[in-house]
């Protein structure tokens, strides 16, 4: 056993975690944060995609003991009172949301993107999103949602620095 | 829940040297993309792990003063991808990082660990070989320096003691101001996915033109990463013309033994890798400034 602090989505936690238990499972069950998706469990489908100081990372290939002092986001921390991101509203109004699963990690991975490069091109989306898979293949539907957050964000920063 | 004995989290390289010294059955842990997969495929079993996460003797790049490149063990694909002294040396070794995986893979997986790990497709492995890597190994018994082109010894195999960590690997500085290099990696996806063959060349040129260093690395044509001697001698002195990098393709085949898998028969491999040793030292040769 390992004991360990990390934040989640801002917030501190502490407590012990077994020396094979990954994030995703710490997440899952310690947490109780089921919005991180367990997929295939080897790294393949990006279903389980968390932010580790802002770097995607799948957390079912990350051993919990390691997150010791590091700031975790899931999908649960990117609405704020209740409202949602600008990048989930536009997962909703694109329709790039048909079963959902793929959802959570596709907007970790999208948010990450759109921190580092706020105008993305559609080749840097698909790159971006690349380890993320939506076996409904809603592929199109996402790539759209991500240009039209990455709009909504880019206006939302315009209309702050005028005020 | 992976099946693990003990987790050990070295904070210092002493620490880590002592632990392997004490337990040689204890498996260094990086980035885990590879170990933890062949844990949950239950390929591996009841692991003592030792994490590297701590360790900053295996971190960074960095070009020193006597024109070799360290890049640490740990450094991420990540990382390797956004160097800009990995950028200037061989600009190979980005497309190879961006080529692996995919970014979360890319995020966690080391540069030390790919080469560790053995695999024969692993799309560091080519244009390191091709580059002349050397690396070095570190025990509590000392420091030991092997070149790459002779770490591997089978498929999932290397001569890594098992009292020994990576540090880092050494390339060597260009010996002439016109070089380029080039990897092409051959796969059925462009992410997620292994390579059917990786092709790594470099090639150098002499003030007269002709070529001076000519490499040529391949993954996955046999059981190790391998170079083509042959097609290297080859062009070597030349001034190649597009029939002998033909020819230099050809020659290419002479230093692999493709198998046949369910991702490619061995006569697919074995076009693959006549094209892409030719595309990928042309590449190196125009970049060098070569011409036909």
């Amino acid at each position: 056993m390992h004991t360990i602090q990390m934040t989640i989505n801002g917030r501190p936690w502490s407590g012990a975690v077994e020396d094979g238990e990954t994030l995703l499972e710490t997440i899952r069950v310690r947490l109780g944060l089921t919005g991180t998706k367990r997929g295939c469990e080897v790294g393949e489908c990006g279903a389980c995609t968390v932010l580790i100081d802002g770097v995607p990372t799948t957390s079912c290939l990350y051993l919990s003991s390691l997150a010791d002092g590091k700031s975790i986001t899931t999908i649960e921390g990117m609405a704020v009172n209740g409202r949602l991101h600008p990048i989930q509203q536009a997962f909703v109004d694109a329709g790039a949301v048909q079963c959902g699963f793929c959802t959570p990690g596709m907007i970790l991975s999208s948010y990450a993107l759109l921190q580092r490069n706020p105008h993305p091109t559609r080749e840097e989306i698909q790159t971006a999103l690349s380890g993320n898979m939506c076996r409904c293949a809603s592929y199109e539907q996402i790539t759209k949602a991500v240009q039209m957050a990455a709009d909504v964000l880019s206006s939302l920063c315009a209309s702050q620095q005028q005020n | 829940m992976y099946s693990v004995s003990e987790l050990y989290i070295p904070q210092t390289l002493e620490e880590a040297l002592a632990f392997l010294s004490a337990h040689p059955d204890a498996r260094p842990l990086a980035g885990g993309t590879d170990v933890l997969v062949a844990m949950r495929n239950k390929k591996l079993e009841n692991l003592r792990l030792m994490s590297l996460e701590k360790l900053p003797e295996l971190e960074g790049i960095r070009l020193r003063e006597d024109g070799v490149l360290e890049i640490g063990a740990r450094t991420t694909f990540t990382q390797l991808a956004a160097s800009p002294e990995a950028a200037v040396r061989a600009p190979m070794l980005r497309t190879a990082a961006l080529a692996m995986g995919g970014p979360q893979i890319q995020n966690r997986a080391t540069i030390g660990g790919n080469v560790c790990n053995g695999a024969t497709s692993a799309d560091s492995a080519p244009g390191l070989f091709a580059l002349d890597a050397v690396l070095v190994l570190q025990s509590a018994a000392g420091t030991r320096r092997v070149p790459i082109t002779d770490f591997y010894s089978g498929p999932g195999r290397v001569k890594r003691e098992s009292t020994e960590l990576l540090l880092h690997l050494e390339l060597p500085p260009a010996a002439s101001p016109r070089h380029g290099d080039c990897y092409l990696k051959f796969s059925t996806r462009k992410a997620m996915d292994l390579a059917l063959i990786g092709c790594a060349a470099v090639c150098e040129l002499a003030e007269d033109g002709t070529v001076s260093k000519a490499a040529i690395a391949l993954g996955v044509a046999a059981p190790t990463p391998v170079r083509a001697a042959e097609a290297e001698t080859f062009l070597l002195g030349r001034r190649p013309t597009l029939a002998d990098l033909e020819e230099a393709g050809e020659l290419a085949l002479r230093s692999a033994s493709p198998r046949s898998s369910w991702r490619a028969s061995k006569e697919y491999r074995e076009q693959i890798i006549r094209t892409l040793a030719k595309r990928a030292f042309r590449a190196a040769y125009e970049t060098a400034g070569g011409v036909f």
